[in-house]
């Protein structure tokens, strides 16, 4: 369809402005400090972009986002403390070898969930498929049983609150409310270093920008529309013949393994990994990420991810009381205000301009009007 | 009663209770090869529940229903559909913000399963089937728009064309003609009479005029019973019928 | 793990902790009963919920400061002075955020979650930037202050039945006013069949307004009496939050009823547990059993099975 190709054609500038800005603007822009927080906040963008097909698409509101992100981010962890933890290391402790923390909790001995995190490869399979498994048996519970909208978003909310009860419980397991700290090394090679965190800014961007492709193929398909089409109209879709709890469970799962990602990125780029990821506040404060960027907008995501952050570290640099007051407005703003967020403002004041230019430059102006139409709603 | 196979549907000893009340009660009833069945009866006689009850939307308590000799009742909605039963909502159910186009593309019985609709692809086969059903619904103009700015009347076809699309050996209307012009209502007979030489449809309508032109047979329901059947000139003639439902 | 008590050790044991168990009931309950009429009965989801319910805690606070300056006489009685100001205050600004927020948001209930959630982080900081970040407790009056002896090894704070007392009567009030009254009769009646309610000539927007107010305005009551067990703090709110939508959700959303019964059997099977494990372990098992509980029963306890 004609209409497809113009979209994509339109998409593709946006990925190409977004790719510049991220992988060549900011590495000039920033020194190695402002670098590092960047890629911190780019790592949220992988949340707010599964949160743009689940909820934006397929208006399934997940408040649990961060129960995701953090699984992925302790996955990592895990495999970096233990190689901190080398006997060599930690000789002074009580018993060499294991974590520092559990030495603390007067813990003897690792236990067995920890090891298999002494294997990278399998650590690196862990991050996506630990928090995406743990999406599915949440996913498959709910959506066979047909629970949607608010219980929901209720279930998964409560979900992140035990999950953060538990790991703060357990410290002698997890760290408690400190998390995984003093990472070092990524076998052999140290994290800490300037050059290591540009390297990993640059592994980031790059991730991000290959899940954005992913997230934006997936929601060029046909099962792309049909999550659109069972968010309007789900019995129609249901007695089409397809069964709507799959595609659900599907795009959930989609949503916590991109989550996850950006869980073990951070944990690379930041050095630690603490519980305060996934509580009930820092999920919802991603699910905000995605609707200043436009909901189901998968590039207004990224910059919306971008623009809170950037919001929140100057003004609580300088009035940190008006921050909580500026977020709670936000939020009450994007609902009430702008439904459509920054890709709406775009296509309502931006685009036009932009194709009224194209269009008495040479006459090509149809190319933005008709990627206009097509992605709103 | 022995089930006789050779019957596209046969519903036997139906029953479904809310909380007590009766909605269906002891329903027998059969569908034959290349019929036209209407179900007639005045307002919560149980009708759409008749409906949800064989498309599994409704779950009965009682009773069989068998599509081709198979069992439905222990069946979900999607693997009804993929069995071939089409449904029609009371109102029309589309993908508004779609086009007739897409809204046809996305009912395409192809790439139903998750890992089957992220790698669809719209090939000749598809565009062709599109253009055949387009034109049996009288939207082969149309195909383009946005599916929000049909009529009532378009719309109601365009949903038939959703379910046509996937080729139902029973299709069930829920009150297809309701809110058409008489043009439109005529056109729709028409369409009727001429898809079911490949299948049998379960109609649910109010229009009497409509019912007429399109009955083979009608069954009327009142509170969840059948108090008549038979060719349309018989049971109108039936006092019983004409007592609660034709009198006023 | 029971070895080594006596049976008078443990029947005093059971008893403290039966009582513990039905002071963590009342606090739920309170909790929950406001959020039921808003959730249950409107399908408004409140994420302030709880910071109307420490608006109300605020209030006492403020009102036991000013009857401790200026009227040390009466201060015997203060408390029933604050929770009657407590439930005006959060009642008067639920209908203020009713009428400027919620009234455009009924179709779109995820997004109330969204709007309600940033009016929670508003009246945090507001909270924070007045009262300070500290947390705050008011003074009991002397007669709530200490505890009947039962037996040798059984003490009952007073405190602590009083706020028993308050849950009975407030779950009793709001009984009351959804099935003895006219206005209780016109909120189900909006919340069944809202565009019939408005064609018999219900003013189905004014309904809404008040109940909603109410729902606060019970909330406000819950925080009031909260003040007597526990000290307040800006974002003491939130901390409640999920418990109270799971106590609602749990009882069945509908059901008044249903939600008495919920916040019974979560409080006891936590304060149950409690004794066996860490408190934070007790906490853990006692949400996912009323998490997996709704996953096999997503309508929750009780409900009403209706033709669709």
């Amino acid at each position: 369809m004609s209409k497809t190709l113009f979209a994509s054609r339109g998409n593709l500038v946006g990925l190409l402005l977004l790719a510049v800005l991220l992988l060549v603007v900011f590495p000039l822009v920033f020194d190695i400090f402002r670098l590092n927080l960047v890629g911190k906040y780019l790592t949220y963008a992988f949340v707010a972009l599964g949160l743009v097909l689940c909820w934006g698409n397929a208006g399934i509101l997940s408040l649990g986002q961060g129960v995701f992100f953090g699984l992925g981010g302790y996955c990592m962890a895990m495999f970096l403390k233990l190689e901190a933890s080398s006997p060599e290391n930690t000789k002074i402790q009580s018993t060499p070898g294991i974590p520092d923390f559990m030495d603390w909790n007067q813990v003897t001995a690792l236990p067995w969930f920890w090891e298999p995190f002494h294997s990278l490869s399998f650590s690196l399979v862990a991050v996506v498929v630990v928090p995406a498994l743990f999406a599915f048996v949440i996913g498959l519970a709910m959506f066979k049983r047909r629970v949607g909208g608010v219980y929901f978003a209720i279930i998964t909310q409560a979900i992140a609150a035990i999950l953060t009860i538990l790991i703060v419980g357990q410290q002698g397991y997890t760290g408690g409310i400190n998390g995984i700290t003093d990472l070092r090394t990524l076998k052999g090679w140290d994290i800490r270093t300037d050059h290591a965190k540009l390297i990993l800014y640059f592994i980031n961007g790059g991730l991000l920008l290959g899940a954005l492709l992913l997230a934006q193929f997936v929601q060029q398909t046909k099962l792309g529309r049909l999550l659109v089409a069972m968010r309007d109209k789900e019995d129609r879709v249901r007695f089409s013949g397809y069964d709507v709890s799959s595609f659900r469970i599907f795009v959930f799962c989609f949503a916590a393994g991109l989550a996850a990602i950006g869980g073990a990125m951070f944990t690379l780029q930041v050095g630690f990994m603490s519980s305060s990821f996934i509580g009930i506040v820092p999920s919802i404060e991603m699910v905000i990420y995605c609707a200043v960027g436009g909901r189901s907008s998968l590039i207004g995501a990224v910059y919306g991810t971008l623009l809170i952050n950037f919001g929140r570290s100057l003004l609580s640099e300088s009035f940190p009381q008006l921050w909580q007051f500026a977020m709670g407005g936000l939020f009450i703003a994007i609902v009430m205000v702008f439904p459509d967020g920054l890709a709406g403002l775009y296509q309502t004041y931006a685009a036009p301009l932009i194709a009224r230019r194209f269009r008495s430059g040479r006459g090509g102006g149809r190319i933005a009007a008709a990627s206009t139409g097509s992605r709103v709603h | 009663m022995p089930t006789q196979n050779d019957f596209v549907l046969s519903v036997e000893d139906l029953a479904v209770s809310f909380d007590g009340f009766k909605a269906v009660d002891d329903l027998t009833f059969y569908v034959d090869k290349n019929e036209i069945l209407v179900i007639i009866g005045p307002n919560g006689a149980g009708k759409t529940t008749v409906l949800d009850l064989i498309c599994g939307r409704t779950k009965a308590i009682a009773g069989s229903i068998k599509f081709h000799g198979e069992e439905l009742t222990a069946k979900t909605e999607h693997e009804i559909v993929r069995a071939g039963v089409g449904r029609k909502f009371q109102n029309p159910s589309i993908y508004e913000t779609l086009t007739v186009f897409e809204n046809l593309e996305i009912s395409y019985p192809r790439g139903r399963s998750v890992f089957g609709a992220l790698f669809f692809r719209t090939d000749a086969a598809v565009r062709e089937r599109i253009a055949e059903v387009a034109e049996m619904i009288f939207l082969e103009d149309c195909l383009s728009m946005r599916a929000e700015y049909l009529s009532h009347g378009q719309k109601q076809w365009l949903e038939i064309g959703m379910l046509l699309i996937q080729d139902p050996d029973l299709l069930m209307l829920d009150e297809p003609v309701a809110g058409m012009s008489v043009g439109e209502r005529v056109k729709t007979a028409e369409l009727l009479n001429r898809i079911i030489r490949d299948r049998s449809v379960l109609v649910i309508e109010h229009d009497m005029k409509f019912v007429e032109d399109i009955a083979h047979k009608v069954i009327v329901l009142h509170q969840g019973k059948i108090i008549s059947q038979g060719a349309m000139a018989k049971v109108k003639a039936d006092p019983k019928v004409v007592e609660v439902y034709l009198g006023h | 793990m029971l070895m080594g008590y006596s049976f008078a050790d443990l029947g005093s044991i059971f008893a403290m902790q039966a009582f513990a168990g039905l002071s963590l009931f009342s606090v739920f309950l309170l909790m929950a009963l406001g959020l039921a009429i808003i959730f249950g009965q409107m399908g408004v989801i409140n994420m302030a919920h709880g910071e109307f319910m420490i608006l109300g805690a605020y209030v006492t606070y403020l009102c036991s400061g000013f009857f401790s300056a200026f009227l040390p006489g009466l201060y015997a009685i203060y408390f029933l002075v604050a929770m009657v100001l407590a439930f005006v205050v959060a009642g008067a600004l639920g209908m203020a955020v009713e009428w400027l927020m919620i009234r455009h948001l009924y179709r779109r209930p995820l997004d109330t979650l969204l709007a309600t959630w940033g009016l929670s982080l508003v009246l945090q900081q507001a909270y924070r930037s007045i009262f300070g970040a500290r947390e705050v407790g008011v003074e009991l009056p002397e007669w709530m202050m200490g505890s009947t002896h039962l037996s040798e090894t059984i003490d009952i704070p007073i405190n602590g039945l009083f706020v028993m007392a308050l849950t009975v009567l407030i779950t009793a009030c709001v009984f009351a006013m959804m099935f003895r009254s006219s206005w209780g009769k016109k909120v189900r009646a909006v919340v069944q069949n809202r565009t019939m309610a408005g064609a018999v000539g219900i003013d189905t927007e004014r309904v809404d307004r008040y109940t909603f107010g109410i729902g606060c305005g019970i909330a406000g009551v819950a925080g009031s009496a909260f003040t007597m067990i526990g000290s307040t703090g800006p974002t003491s709110g939130q901390l409640y939050i999920v418990d109270t939508f799971l106590v609602v959700v749990f009882g069945g959303a509908q059901s008044l009823l249903g939600t008495i019964a919920s916040a019974f059997s979560i409080s006891q099977a936590q304060s149950t547990m409690e004794f066996f494990l860490s408190g934070s372990m007790a906490k853990v098992l006692v949400l996912l059993g009323v998490v997996g509980i709704l996953m096999l029963r997503p309508q929750g306890l009780f409900v009403i099975k209706v033709r669709r």
